[in-house]
Parts: C-alpha cells; structure tokens; sequence
C-alpha cells in the first residue's frame, strides 16, 4: 500500500516540472511582457525599465528564468506580481484557498446528490424515477456553465436571497466571526451549487450505470435467493463493489471542476485562481499565470492522488499489486 | 448492395452491411434521431445565416437600443409588424396604435455574402421599411438586432466546433497509431506529453495558449488562432484511446498479413488499423463537439476570442454578464438558450451513436 502511494507521489514531481516549463515556455513565446507597456511611458525612463527587468532577470533568455523561477518557488517563493507589486506568494495563496474552497464545497454538493439519485434510479429501473433522473442528467450535461452562472447571477439580483458576486461583503472586516463565517457561506452557496450542478450529472450516470452492472451478477442474485432483503443485497452487495469504478471518474471529475470554476469564477467574481489568471493575463503579468497554472495543476494532481488514494482503500487488488 | 447480379432469388435475404445494420439501430433511436434533424436544422440555417437574418450582423439602430422582441401578428390574411416609439425615460418603448405594415417575405435589405463570396441583399423576411423593424429576438445595447447576430455568431460557433474537432482527431488518430504501434521509446515519449497536456485544468491551458498570440489580430486569425488552441488541447485524449486500442489491433491477423505482404509501416496504420477504430471515433467526436463549441464561447465571452462587432454567441453572452442590463433585457441571454439547444443536440445524437455502434447489448 505506502510502496504504491510513495510511487504515485514520486511520480506527480516529473509531472509538475514538465507542466511548469510547458507554461515557461508559453510565456516565453508570448509577444511582450508586463515592461512592453511601462516602455510607451515617457515619463518612465529606458534606465528604470532596464533595471527592473534586470531585477526580475527578463533581460535573460527563458531557460535562466526558468531555473530562476524554479529556484525560488522550492523555496516557497512565487516572486513578485508586477501588476499587483506584492509578493505572488500571498495572492496565490489565497486564491488557491479560495478556489479550493469553492470546488471541495461543490464536489460535496455534486456527489452528495449524485450519488443517491444514481442509486435510486439503478434500483427503480425503468420507473418514473429513473427516466426523471436521466431527463435532469440530459440537461445537466447540456447546460453551458456560462450560461448557468449568468442565470444565477440573475436568480440572485432579481431575488435578493444571495449577494451578486463576490466572496464577502464590504462590511467583512466589522463582523463578528460567526457573522463572518455566515458571511462567506452565503456568498458561497450560490457559486457552489451551479459548478456542482455541471458536475452531477456525469456521476449520477455513472453510478447508475455502475450499480446496474453489479445488480446483475450473479452474486447479487445469490444472495437474493438466500432471502436477503432488497435493502441489504443492494447496500451490502451490489453497491460496494459498484463504488470502485466511481471512484476511478473521481479524477476525471475533478479535472472538469477545476475547468468549471474557472467559468464561474469569472461571471460571479469570485476571487479565485481563475479570476486571477484571468486579470494577470491582461495586466501581461506573466509570471503571475505561470504560477496560477503549475497551481491550479498542482491542485488537479493532488487531487488525483486522493482519489487513488480512495481507491487504493476501498478495493484491495490496487494496493496490493 | 449487388446491383450487378441480374436475377435474385427473392428467398435468399442479403446479410446487411455493418453501416446498414447500424444506420437501422440508429433509427430505431427516436431521441437520436431529434438530435441529428436539430442539427441538421442549426447548420443549415449557419449556413444560409446572411439570408435568414433579416439585418447584417452590424447593422445598428442607436435610437431602438435594448428594444423588446416585436413579434408579427396575424391580420387577416397578412403578418403585420406593430410599431414601437421611444417614450419617455431609458429604454422604454410605446406601442404606436394603428401603425402596422404588412411582414413581408424575400425583400431586398442589407448587403451580405451566401457562403462567404456570392454578393447578395434578398432576406427571408422584413418589412422594407426602416421605420418598421422586426426584431424577433430585440435588441443588444447598440441596437443591433440579437435575431441576426445569433445566426451570424451560429457561423462561427457552429463551424468551430466541427474543424476543431476534425483537425483534433486527424492528428490524435495518427498520433496515437503511431504511438501504438511502435511502441517503445516512441510511445513513451508521446505519452508522457499527452499526461502533459492532460493534466493541466483545460480553461488554465487555454489561457496560457492565447497568451502567445498577440492582441488585436483581424477575425479571420482569432478564428484559426481558436481552432489550433481548442485542436492542441483535444487531441491527446484520443490519442491515448487509439493508442490503447492500436496495441491491441497490431496483433490481429489482418495487419499481420498487411506487414508479411511488405506494406509501409505508415500504410498499415492508416489502412488497416485506423479504420477499425472508427466507430468509436465517430461517437466520441460527436460527443466531444460540444466541448470545442463552450471552448470558443467562453474565450469570446472573456473577452479573448472573436471581437466585436463580429458576432460570436459567447461575445454576444458578455452583454448578459452585466446583472441590470440581465434583470431588464432576459433576451440577451438568447443565445445561451442557442448553445444549450446545440449541445443538447449533440449530446442526443451521440447518446444514439453510442447505442447503435454498441453491437453487443442487442
């Protein structure tokens, strides 16, 4: 089991460092940086301009930068962002949290629901449930996440039961922390729900499809004819093992919801990675989206180093091979 | 089937062919089939979108901004069009009693190009008559009538998706033969750029991408410049499908023969192999359309794709983002409704598709 988990962990690092100077290597090719601008300045002379690309070694080909930049994000330093003049490290940080946040809250939302309606549709097969559930998954699926965000942000001006936009309000600060906690899970909920709203209805498909399959084998009409109730050959014996190849669409999942919520984060202004990448990239604050690229993959890898971990547990011939 | 063979024994059923064979599954599919005529209507429609529409894409009225849909209604045996004038205040129109003209059909109006290149001004409908606009879907900020400029973004937004997705697979198909048939370093190497790609958040790579095109290119560049961004992302997934299936493939007799009998390495890729793994192909592209299609939308919409006044139905969505112009004027989400009409679609057809290749649940 730990020598399978050290080797999907040693793995992950060849990934990330191909990733980075993937992105490196986009930037490099990139027409103009962040200086291009500051050069039309009159008032900034070719002097300054040449002293700070020299400080943030812009003035050296790409590879050197990119050992530069490698250099120092091992030691947890993500440089400065030229637009912002702060510290990367701090903005990306929160960001990430942000953006972390917002897809664990969904992920729940997604699977919670997923999850019992795929199993409720596979056991009433055939029914009225089942063909409700395959309607909701249609359209699910059909749904541009743009256009979900749009009719949220809609559904919340013209209710007024969520804040439009934004991760707390500009009262924040004076809060009392229990109001502060409500304060960001109000503004959350809404963005939660329509990114875990694109991703429900591929699980509960999935699921439905999986627990379909194990309903069928022969072990489950085994323990049927042993007089086993429904609700226990379904629990115990049809749905364990319909879980593992579930499990397997977790990383596949993900993948989509980090894609997601850079949509949602855009239209409803949530302070994210994809927000900020989308602001350093029209600043041309490149380092800036390197850095909210190799994070936002780093948040998709770990994330599939937790769903084999999940598998790894709940199906004994991956761990012990 | 053998049309050569003069008599037939009418006992003697021909076996189907398998695209027969599967064309009838297909059929049988009452959901894929809707799928597949939407589709054929939306194209369609893309195709003739300068005839159909019955004002250019850029064609602005200043004094009808944000005006309302003005539907034709029935008065005896015509389609009349009521009038609307400015009132007071912003954006408020007034039904003008009384004032009506008769709708009509295949009237002369705005300049365009069919298909790109034969001039011509006949529309479908209208009323001829500047002061009597039919704006069946009203109109966006400018003025322009969002009807039109759904058809014309339907153009790109519709072609998009199928040259992304043609050019994507081309490249995976071939790639991943390559991969799978080699094998060895050549596959590793292939795959590990394909985990490369892969793991990298879609939207997060599309935008590290458009960062190596210089702003402010002309329509035509975005254009291709969409294509090649929305193709390098897409083609890794089927790369690794064909190279699975590949490897399993080069072991079969008939490509064994096709190698014994001297053919070239490339030959018994493309001749052989490949077209075994069509019928998946075929579905998975149908159902990987739509992804092409969000992908243009949501780089027009962020502002990055296809530029103003051309339209696209994710630049057109940008007007909606803003939530007092979303709370008065719903019509500017109409072609959010276009999209999910389109992906639905898609989503029908290769739901169908998949059904009917799959030969084994009968």
């Amino acid at each position: 089991m730990w020598s399978y988990l050290f080797k999907r962990l040693l793995h992950m690092v060849p990934l990330l460092l191909g990733v980075s100077l993937l992105t490196f290597l986009l930037m490099a090719l990139s027409p103009g940086n962040y200086y291009t601008a500051l050069q039309q300045n009159p008032q900034i002379s070719p002097d300054t301009i040449a002293r700070l690309k020299a400080q943030f070694h812009l003035d050296q080909p790409w590879y050197v930068q990119y050992i530069y930049w490698l250099e120092n994000v091992l030691r947890g330093n993500f440089g400065y962002s030229m637009a912002y003049h702060i510290p990367a490290t701090s903005l990306i940080i929160a960001r990430l949290w942000n953006t972390f946040l917002l897809s664990f809250f969904a992920l729940i939302i997604a699977w919670g629901v997923a999850v019992p309606l795929g199993i409720w549709a596979a056991v009433k097969r055939g029914s009225w449930v089942d063909h409700g559930c395959s309607f909701i998954a249609f359209v699910g699926l059909s749904v541009p996440d743009v256009l979900l965000s749009l009719l949220a942000l809609w559904f919340a001006a013209a209710t007024g039961w969520f804040p439009v936009g934004g991760a707390e309000s500009p009262l924040h600060d004076f809060m009392s922390p229990a109001q502060q906690i409500w304060d960001r899970v109000h503004h959350l909920i809404l963005p939660a729900i329509v990114l875990a709203s694109s991703d429900l209805a591929g699980i509960m498909r999935r699921m439905r499809s999986c627990l379909l399959d194990t309903l069928r084998a022969e072990y489950v009409t085994a323990a049927r004819a042993r007089g086993l109730g429904e609700g226990w050959v379904v629990w115990k014996h049809a749905l364990r093992n319909a879980i593992n190849p579930l499990l397997t669409i977790f990383g596949y999942s993900l993948a989509a919801l980090l894609s997601g919520a850079f949509i949602v984060e855009n239209i409803m202004a949530w302070p994210g990675l994809g927000r900020l990448t989308m602001e350093a990239f029209f600043a041309k604050d490149s380092y800036l989206v390197v850095d909210c690229v190799v994070m936002a993959t780093g948040l998709l890898v770990a994330g599939n180093f937790i769903a084999d971990l999940l598998l790894a547990w709940s199906d004994p011939r991956i761990r012990l091979k | 089937m053998n049309e050569t063979a003069p008599i037939q024994s009418p006992a003697i059923e021909q076996p189907l062919s398998p695209w027969r064979l599967f064309w009838r599954r297909l059929r049988q599919r009452r959901i894929a089939m809707l799928g597949g005529v939407i589709l054929v209507v939306l194209y369609l429609v893309a195709l003739f979108a300068g005839f159909v529409a019955p004002y250019r894409y850029d064609h602005l009225d200043t004094n009808y901004s944000f005006h309302p849909p003005i539907w034709p209604k029935p008065q005896g045996f015509h389609l009349v069009v009521p009038r609307y004038e400015p009132g007071n205040g912003a954006f408020i129109y007034r039904l003008v009693p009384n004032g009506t003209k008769p709708l009509r059909f295949f009237i002369r109006g705005d300049r365009y190009k069919l298909f790109g290149f034969i001039p011509a001004t006949i529309h479908l409908f209208g009323t001829r008559d500047p002061n009597y606009p039919v704006y069946l879907l009203g109109t966006d900020q400018f003025g322009r009538d969002v009807l039109s400029r759904l058809l014309y973004g339907s153009q790109i937004s519709l072609s998009i998706g199928i040259i992304g997705i043609l050019l994507s697979f081309t490249f995976g198909m071939i790639i991943g033969g390559i991969s799978g048939y080699f094998s060895g370093w050549t596959d590793t190497v292939i795959m590990r750029l394909c985990e490369l790609i892969m793991s990298i958040p879609a939207l997060y790579l599309i935008i590290s991408l458009r960062n190596t095109f210089p702003p402010g290119m002309s329509s035509a560049r975005v254009y291709a410049m969409i294509v090649v961004i929305l193709s390098f992302i897409g083609w890794a997934s089927m790369a690794r499908v064909i190279r699975g299936m590949t490897l399993s493939l080069r072991e079969q007799q008939f490509v064994l023969a096709a190698r014994a009998l001297g053919q070239s390495h490339l030959k018994v890729i493309v001749r052989h192999i490949l077209p075994n793994t069509f019928s998946y192909v075929i579905v998975a592209a149908t159902l990987s359309v739509p992804y092409y299609i969000l992908g243009e939308v949501v780089l027009s919409f962020l502002g990055v794709g296809i530029q103003e006044p051309n339209a696209s139905w994710g630049n057109m969505l940008t007007a909606a983002q803003n939530t007092e112009y979303l709370q008065n004027y719903p019509w500017l989400l109409a072609p959010g409704a276009a999209i999910f009409v389109t992906v639905l679609a898609f989503n029908f057809l290769g739901d169908g598709l998949r059904d009917a290749a799959d030969t084994k649940s009968l």
